[in-house]
């Protein structure tokens, strides 16, 4: 039942064949077997989770009407708050802090009775492409552990692809849903800016950050997205308007005559060779599904990743000033007679790990007096740049793709040095952050000389997300029947998995 | 060196003012959540996820907030910025729960406007112009108490409290330019800007300005410059200005501060300064010279105000009395002679006159109470005379038992000396010290009696038409009485007494 998708899950409590308490048991019984090895997880609420489970089996048996996804798990990035249940966000500075409200997204994911297992595994406060910089040690790909799951929600990716849970949620600032996805051959999908709720996110860059829904396949996600969408008051950066009708799309995945451009600065150099094969060929799959294969120019995108170093740090380093010792997480030097700067100073010093240090004074250095113009004013002007780039490429497409990363997953420890080299995995997801619109990454096959996953990304206009959901569902359709099973059957076993 | 007294500084000097005011806005909740704003709650009692910055949580700017801000604008002839923002100001201190300031950095909502303000001068009544450069909206911070130490700032402290309930209550500071030209005048015309502003403020409703509580704050900038010279002296911004009279003690001794420095040859520091209010002198506060970098940046949380020009016009034709106007009313509803008009805004008494007039006081009798004995009384205890334990109700009830001859003017005096001193209203200050006015002729006639045969060579010059004499003898009948007889009356029975017909 675990390997299923949550829709069929779904028909099968519908139907009575199972219940979600069952369905709840046998991944926390998955967790258990594999999580060791896997590492998604950083805490997982059992008790919470069957309390939920039986709450809702006892809804159902009394005829209550139910959401679509109820009784569903699902595994939650630990940088969302639930009341009373640890959020660490990954980081040692937050342990211990439970906090005393529940996230909009949560809300929405209880409402419509989705069971949440627990919390996973991330790069320090999402700053990250690879989970290594989790406080807690990295999580590791169910499809070779010795690589990386992508990052920074490299936990919900693994979890998935592990069988832990059919749905996760996953926050994206610069790649952080979609490059897990392209990395584990699964589904991830970030809504455009504003569509989900931000509050109780808890936040890295607040002009950048965006939750959505992480699946193992298009259908699984729409569903999770349209849970989790829409307006919210606490929010004053989402969007008033109805949520993009993704199920919709998701089931018709129709693409005739649509039109889809490939930007010719994402792709060619630089790319992995079976990255490209497997990218190539789904654009010939979509072909022949009926879509028109058009080539763009995106000029601006060569600054992207300049610009989103000097944005996100920037915002960063105003977010993360917060956390001082005063109200929450731990407190490092609090002894008779230290002052309140030195108990801050000793606490920064011991709950942030390095690379929330480097993008702090980064991110200091590029607001400071002098230096804010050519810095932080530039990039905000490429950003523009970039917003009009997709401007004008979507006045000539419906859709826009391209890989997702540049390379598969790449060995735990390989780049952990080398910052620049760790930057450049996020090329192709940060222009999407940049300009606020939605992008989805699905599985287009296993590269042949690592056999590790491809992922494919759409990208959409603001508040077109079903979109994605169309040509996702259409491409999906199609390598599933050249494959005849799902790419994740291909995954090996892990040791003791159900 | 001996001391710089004020009239040598302004000599060699002329004063430049710059004020910065902080106006609590009364809204029922705070600027960016729901929380409660009311004063005086148990610590910590009014806060919630958003107003302590717990992680994830996000600021929702509130409605109220922004009208009170425009009304406030547009009684201080600003324009209204059609398109304005929220800005972080990134400072470290604990209480601040996000360790940064939302508040308004280079868009702010309101521009270019400006203020008259009336002071009595040596040649009348005159009117200064303060221009206004900005308003905007930002989030106050939370409290600290700082326990043990001698200084009860944060260095030295044993340890310190903190309370988030202020945490995200709106703020609007109100902001002027440079205000030169004010000479010797300039303590007065820094109290009149701050007195009209918080008499504009409370005609709009928008905040209960009461600076003893801090719901209107302000900050004074001063510099000198020689005389004649273009250039602007170093300025000092004092802060913890708290009440309308610190304002001109404040600014009146920064400007004798500085001078003595600059007659030294020494330069001014730019710093902030912390107003004493029991020496009327300020302290050294932390150093402006090596500026803070707030690391201003736009407010990537909230998307920018932009009210709708239609909403504007609605909150314009909807504005109040303007102070001025209604000064000006009253003076002629009450009849009351220039001068005497700026007197009582000057003692910042036209609030306190206009509300024992309602309760049916005389405008006349009110306004000489108030400004006569009241405010020999808050001179005395160097205390502004709204900050007196006396209210209209206890002035317009003395006013109305000397009116029905229960009180003589000389008790009246005394009733009000009890009710300062808090012995209770007007009828328990009577009471307790038996003040009963001697109306009944026969005890004053018993009185007199006494007196003549006390002095019967005085009372009988009376009687053979020394009148001046008759003084001696009604001191001591006023005596006998406890001064508590009408002095005339006991004239008049005093001179029938002694064979004149009145």
């Amino acid at each position: 039942m675990i390997r299923k998708s949550a829709v069929e899950m779904a028909a099968a409590l519908a139907k009575g064949e199972t219940t979600s308490l069952a369905l709840t048991q046998a991944h926390l019984d998955q967790i258990a077997a594999v999580d060791g090895a896997v590492h998604a997880f950083l805490h997982v609420d059992t008790e919470g989770a069957l309390a939920q489970a039986g709450a809702i089996d006892k809804a159902r048996a009394a005829g209550e009407k139910l959401s679509p996804l109820a009784g569903i798990p699902l595994a939650l990035k630990d940088v969302l708050t639930q009341k009373g249940v640890p959020t660490t966000c990954g980081s040692k500075i937050l342990e211990g802090w439970r906090p005393p409200y529940d996230s909009t997204v949560v809300t929405n994911l209880k409402r419509a009775g989705i069971v949440i297992l627990g919390k996973t595994n991330m790069d320090e406060f999402a700053m990250g492409s690879s989970t290594e910089n989790s406080a807690y040690g990295p999580t590791h790909n169910p499809w070779d552990l010795t690589r990386i799951p992508g990052g920074s929600g490299g936990g919900s990716s693994a979890a998935l692809a592990a069988f832990e849970a059919p749905l996760a949620i996953g926050t994206d600032t610069g790649g952080s849903i979609r490059q897990p996805a392209a990395v584990t051959g699964t589904v991830g999908v970030k809504p455009t800016y504003g569509g989900v709720s931000r509050y109780g996110l808890v936040a890295f860059s607040s002009s950048l950050d965006q939750a959505g829904p992480c699946a193992r396949t298009v259908l699984d996600t729409a569903l999770l997205h349209e849970a989790i969408a829409g307006h919210d008051v606490r929010d004053a950066t989402s969007i008033n308007a109805p949520v993009p009708q993704v199920v919709a799309a998701a089931k018709s995945g129709d693409v005739k005559g649509l039109k889809i451009g490939v930007i010719k600065e994402l792709n060619g150099d630089g790319y992995q060779a079976g990255v490209r094969t497997r990218f190539d060929e789904s654009l010939q799959l979509l072909a022949a599904a009926g879509a028109e294969i058009i080539e763009v120019s995106c000029p601006n995108f060569e600054y992207a990743l300049a610009a989103y170093y000097l944005i996100a740090p920037s915002e960063c380093s105003s977010n993360l000033a917060r956390f001082d010792a005063m109200r929450y997480g731990i407190r490092v030097g609090d002894e008779a007679g230290a002052s309140a700067e030195s108990v801050m100073n000793l606490t920064r010093e011991v709950g942030f790990g390095r690379e929330v240090k480097r993008r702090i004074i980064l991110g200091t250095y590029a607001l400071s007096s002098g230096y804010y113009d050519a810095y932080y004013g530039s990039a905000q002007k490429v950003r523009t740049l970039i917003t009009h780039d997709f401007i004008r490429a979507f006045e000539k497409c419906d859709v826009l793709v391209s890989p997702t990363c540049p390379t598969t997953a790449f060995k735990i420890g390989e780049k952990a040095s080398d910052p620049l080299a760790m930057y450049l995995n996020d090329i192709a997801t940060i222009p999407v952050n940049m300009a606020g619109i939605g992008g989805m990454s699905l599985p287009c096959g296993l590269a042949p000389e690592d056999g590790l996953p491809v992922g494919f990304q759409i990208m959409a206009p603001a508040m077109q997300d079903q979109r994605m959901y169309s040509v996702g569902a259409a491409l999906e359709a199609a390598l599933l029947s050249k494959w005849g099973a799902p790419l994740l059957s291909q995954i090996p076993a892990l040791a003791g998995s159900k | 060196m001996s001391p710089v007294t004020y009239d040598e500084v302004l000599a060699k000097y002329e004063p430049v003012l710059g004020l910065e005011v902080h106006v609590e806005l009364n809204t029922k909740s705070k600027m960016f959540c729901g929380c409660t704003t009311e004063f005086g709650g148990a610590p910590n009692t009014q806060t919630c996820p958003v107003c302590l910055g717990m992680p994830g949580a996000l600021p929702v700017v509130n409605e109220k907030a922004i009208e009170s801000t425009i009304l406030i604008g547009l009684a201080l002839n600003c324009s209204i910025a059609p398109f304005s923002r929220f800005a972080r100001k990134n400072y470290f201190y604990p209480d601040m729960p996000k360790n940064f300031q939302i508040s308004q950095y280079d868009e702010p909502i309101c521009v270019n406007g400006y203020v008259d303000v009336a002071i009595d001068t040596d040649g009348g009544p005159q009117t200064f112009r303060v221009e206004i450069e900005r308003v905007h909206m930002e989030e106050d911070t939370g409290k600290s108490l700082h326990v043990g130490g001698a200084t009860g700032r944060i260095h030295g402290a044993d340890y310190s409290l903190l309370d988030y309930n202020r945490a995200g209550i709106p703020l609007v500071e109100i902001v002027t330019k440079i205000i030169p030209g004010t000479g010797k005048y300039a303590p007065e015309v820094a109290k009149a800007y701050v007195a009209e502003l918080r008499d504009i403020l409370r005609s709009l409703g928008v905040s209960d300005v009461r600076m003893e509580q801090g719901s209107l704050r302000c900050d004074a900038n001063v510099s000198l410059r020689l005389i004649g010279v273009e250039t602007l002296g170093t300025r000092s911004e004092t802060k913890n200005v708290n009440s309308l009279r610190s304002v001109e003690r404040a600014i009146r001794g920064e400007m004798i501060r500085h001078a003595e420095l600059l007659n030294k040859g020494e330069k001014v520091k730019q710093e902030t300064r912390h107003f004493q209010e029991d020496t009327g002198l300020t302290r050294s506060g932390r150093s402006k010279e090596q500026a803070e970098d707030y690391r201003y940046f736009q407010e990537p949380d909230l998307v920018p105000v932009a009210p709708d020009a239609a909403w504007i016009e609605t909150l314009r034709a909807g504005l109040p009395e303007q102070p001025t106007l209604r000064r000006k009313r009253l003076q002629s509803e009450w009849s009351v002679p220039d001068k005497e008009m700026a007197a009582m805004i000057n003692a910042d008494a036209l609030d306190i006159v206009e509300a024992t007039v309602k309760l049916g006081a005389d405008p006349a009798k009110a306004r000489s109470w108030w400004l006569g004995e009241i405010s020999r009384l808050a001179n005395e205890r160097e205390v502004a005379l709204t900050d007196l334990p006396i209210s209209p109700t206890d002035v317009a009830a003395i006013v109305a038992l000397i009116a029905e001859g229960e009180l003589t003017d000389k008790l009246a005096r005394q009733v009000i000396e009890g009710v300062v001193a808090g012995e209770g209203t007007p009828a328990q200050v009577i009471a307790a010290r038996g003040f009963k006015v001697v109306n009944d002729d026969s005890a004053l006639l018993a009185a007199i009696e006494v007196a003549c045969a006390a002095q019967p060579e005085t009372a009988q010059k009376v009687r053979d038409g020394h009148l001046p004499a008759a003084g001696a003898l009604i001191g001591i009948v006023m005596k006998e009485t406890k001064g508590q007889a009408d002095a005339a009356r006991v004239r008049e029975l005093l001179l029938q007494h002694l064979g004149h017909t009145i």
